[in-house]
């Protein structure tokens, strides 16, 4: 009998995930439907037009969109490369000691609150930008400084999920190679990584996936105020940095704000979901290969 | 093509083949030379980032600033009893002299001056009455570098100010509460705040995840369902944390409202008496966390040897009795690891507090559950947020705090593991 309510308590823990997520769906998806019966809002209008001003009751989505991307794209340029790089060099090259030392810094990078790193980017990479390009060439708020620092973000994200997927891929493929006459480089690049590439195309699509959802950094440094421009130096506002500045304030509700900020919040739900679902595909494929 | 003798098929393939290969040794070593070095260069690059983060707070924390004071502190003397030396009462008295009788009845409704410290009101004097103004900062670097050059211009600039050497980040600091001026502002509210939430975070969290890992590795069959919570957890795991502030706000703040706000208790604090509470922000904090703490101890459980459960199986044990006894007390280790790790992941947390509603200015520390908030993150983005430089100071200091805060549950977090660690 005992044994049996502890049996549901706990199921009950276990299910209450799934409440979070129906919760998710359910209150995001309604107030989303509550903004589009607005009379200010067309959907038509919403994923055609490029202007969002709230106050002369335009939305359209996609200077939000762009922004987003154009941000996550230059934090994937720096988070890519360095991240895949390290992550060989810590599992092909670098000796026990080595990494022993190396895998904390980088912990210690990936713990580091992304509101930090919000204030380097502002405090130093935007000066550091405005200095090298020219002060009318870089504005002080834009999105490529938020957009590095956040690539120094994911950089540790990308390293740990990449080096796991190295590190699994069997001896015996190394031992083959290097029987071969591969040189150390060959074996990585030629037999390793293709190896690993599921693995490694999962970490690369959770890299994207927290750079679309990375909020405070946008937020301090990518500028305030939707804006439709593919320059990276100027500053717009992203989707996430969007929901801060509109709710920052005493939101009133059933406001077109108040509901807007649901409808972008779910639009970055099913985003983040579709590409972690993605990712996860990814992930057990090398599981099942080597395991 | 097709008629070809099979021989010399053989042979251009060969041919074909062996032009893929390059034999020139030397340089295939070469470009494993470079190679390895770009990897390196990488890896250092990772390093120099991080350190260049912390310089840059540091730089900021400290330095030379130019103060100005609006009322000279010496014109407040009440009876010859200099302001550093008056009472509680002599204090309020010159408060409640200095400023509009709105502004001082606004200040007593927060909290009335009869339960404020002494420190607390002499820090309100110094902010409302004496408004020592800060007209200009130096960072750390040039302060060390230019003192000469920072003297002149601060002559013949602004004569009547006084130039400090100020360390942003001191006791003053974190003891004092959140004021709008930059030489008076202080943590103690934000830090204040930032427990608080925790508080409910782990309340919630942890009882609920440990649950939740125990039901998955212990009980849990391999159904359709059991599946579908284990994906939906995973999944939960990569949700941007905004989107929980969002999902805080509609339901924590708006629907629950009447439990949030402390109607329904009948204690509403007076200065809130809605929803953006000390309790719905840790609320909401707790269902981010909660993944991770899933995820954490599901891994300190699975660390467990079978053997373990079979020798207490064997002897006859109950299922429940089996974990209680034998699988939890084996995996607490890994288990609080996991949870500390998930801690410092809150109190780093600042976006879906925005969204929840964590309030821009409050002087008093929070009391209840129910009370207004603000938060050391939520504290530093708004230091950030303005454009003055004494204020980004005051961000680097506050900065200085949190990292150094998430430090200490770091390196808890690593003993516990060391100290455990292999046991098996």
């Amino acid at each position: 009998m005992g044994e049996a309510i502890i049996q549901s308590l706990l199921f009950l823990s276990g299910f209450f995930s799934i409440f979070t997520t129906v919760g998710i769906v359910y209150e995001l998806g309604k107030e989303a439907l509550l903004f589009f019966q607005m009379p200010e809002i067309s959907l038509l209008e919403t994923v055609t037009s490029t202007r969002w001003q709230p106050h002369t009751g335009d939305f359209g989505i996609w200077p939000l969109v762009t922004s987003t991307l154009i941000t996550s794209a230059v934090a994937m340029l720096i988070a890519l490369p360095l991240g895949l790089a390290v992550a060989i060099y810590l599992s092909e090259y670098a000796t026990p000691r080595a990494r022993s030392f190396l895998k904390p810094i980088l912990e210690v990078l990936a713990g580091i609150p992304t509101i930090v790193y919000g204030y380097f980017a502002l405090s130093f990479m935007t000066p550091l930008l405005r200095s090298i390009l020219g002060r009318d060439v870089v504005d002080i708020y834009n999105m490529g400084s938020a957009g590095l620092v956040m690539g120094i973000l994911i950089m540790p994200l990308i390293t740990s999920m990449a080096e796991d997927a190295l590190s699994a891929v069997p001896r015996s493929l190394r031992e083959a190679a290097y029987g071969m006459g591969a040189t150390r480089l060959e074996t990585a690049l030629q037999v390793v990584l293709p190896a690993a590439l599921s693995g490694i195309s999962a970490a690369i699509i959770v890299g994207i996936s927290r750079a679309v959802g990375e909020t405070m950094i946008v937020a301090v440094a990518a500028g305030a105020g939707p804006n439709f421009t593919f320059n990276p130096f100027k500053g717009a506002e992203t989707i996430t940095g969007h929901i801060v500045r509109i709710s920052g304030g005493d939101l009133s509700y059933d406001s077109v704000d108040y509901n807007s900020i649901f409808f972008l919040g779910l639009l970055l739900f099913f985003i983040t979901l579709a590409l972690n679902i993605f990712s996860q595909r990814f992930v057990r494929r090398f599981r099942e290969v080597y395991e | 093509m097709k008629f070809s003798t099979p021989g010399s098929t053989q042979e251009s393939e060969l041919k074909a083949g062996l032009s893929d290969y390059n034999l020139d040794i030397l340089s295939r070593k070469r470009a494993g030379l470079i190679w390895r070095l770009i990897f390196q260069a990488s890896t250092i690059v990772g390093i120099i980032a991080l350190m260049i983060l912390i310089l840059n707070i540091i730089n900021s924390a400290y330095g030379y600033t130019a103060l100005k004071a609006k009322v000279d502190p010496d014109t407040l003397a009440v009876e010859g009893v200099p302001l550093e030396e008056q009472n509680h009462g002599q204090l309020v008295a010159v408060l409640q002299s200095h400023i509009s009788g709105p502004a001082y009845k606004k200040l007593d409704n927060e909290k009335p001056f009869s339960e404020r410290s002494e420190a607390d009101v002499r820090a309100l004097v110094i902010a409302r009455v004496v408004r020592l103004q800060v007209e200009k900062t130096w960072n750390l670097w040039d302060s060390l570098s230019k003192s000469g050059e920072i003297n002149t211009e601060v002559a013949r600039d602004y004569p009547d100010a006084e130039l400090r050497f100020t360390s942003w980040l001191n006791s003053d600091f974190i003891n004092r509460p959140q004021t709008s001026e930059p030489v008076t502002a202080g943590i103690r509210t934000a830090i204040y705040g930032s427990l608080w939430t925790i508080l409910f975070t782990v309340l919630v969290a942890f009882p609920i995840g440990v649950g939740a890992a125990i039901y998955l590795e212990e009980y849990a069959t391999d159904t359709w369902i059991n599946r579908l919570i284990q994906t939906n957890i995973n999944n939960l795991a990569g949700v941007p944390s905004i989107v929980y502030g969002i999902l805080g706000l509609a339901i924590f703040v708006r629907a629950l409202e009447p439990l949030t706000s402390g109607q329904i208790f009948g204690i509403v604090d007076p200065t809130t008496a809605n929803g953006r509470t000390v309790l719905s922000a840790g609320l909401t904090l707790g269902i981010l966390v909660l993944p991770l703490i899933i995820i954490n101890a599901q891994e300190a459980i699975r660390a467990v040897p079978v053997s373990l459960r079979r020798a207490s199986y064997g002897i006859g044990a109950t299922k429940w009795q089996t974990t209680w006894s034998h699988v939890l007390p084996n995996s607490i280790p890994g288990i609080l690891t996991g949870t500390i790790l998930a801690i410092s992941r809150a109190i780093g947390e600042t976006a879906p507090l925005v969204v929840v509603g964590a309030s821009t200015a409050i002087s008093f520390d929070p009391a209840s559950p129910f009370s207004k908030f603000t938060t050391l993150p939520i504290q530093i983005y708004q230091w950030t947020s303005r454009p003055q430089d004494e204020f980004r100071a005051l961000a680097a200091a506050a900065i200085l705090v949190l990292l150094m805060l998430l430090l200490t549950l770091n390196a808890a977090a690593i003993l516990l593991r060391n100290r455990y660690s292999g046991r098996f």
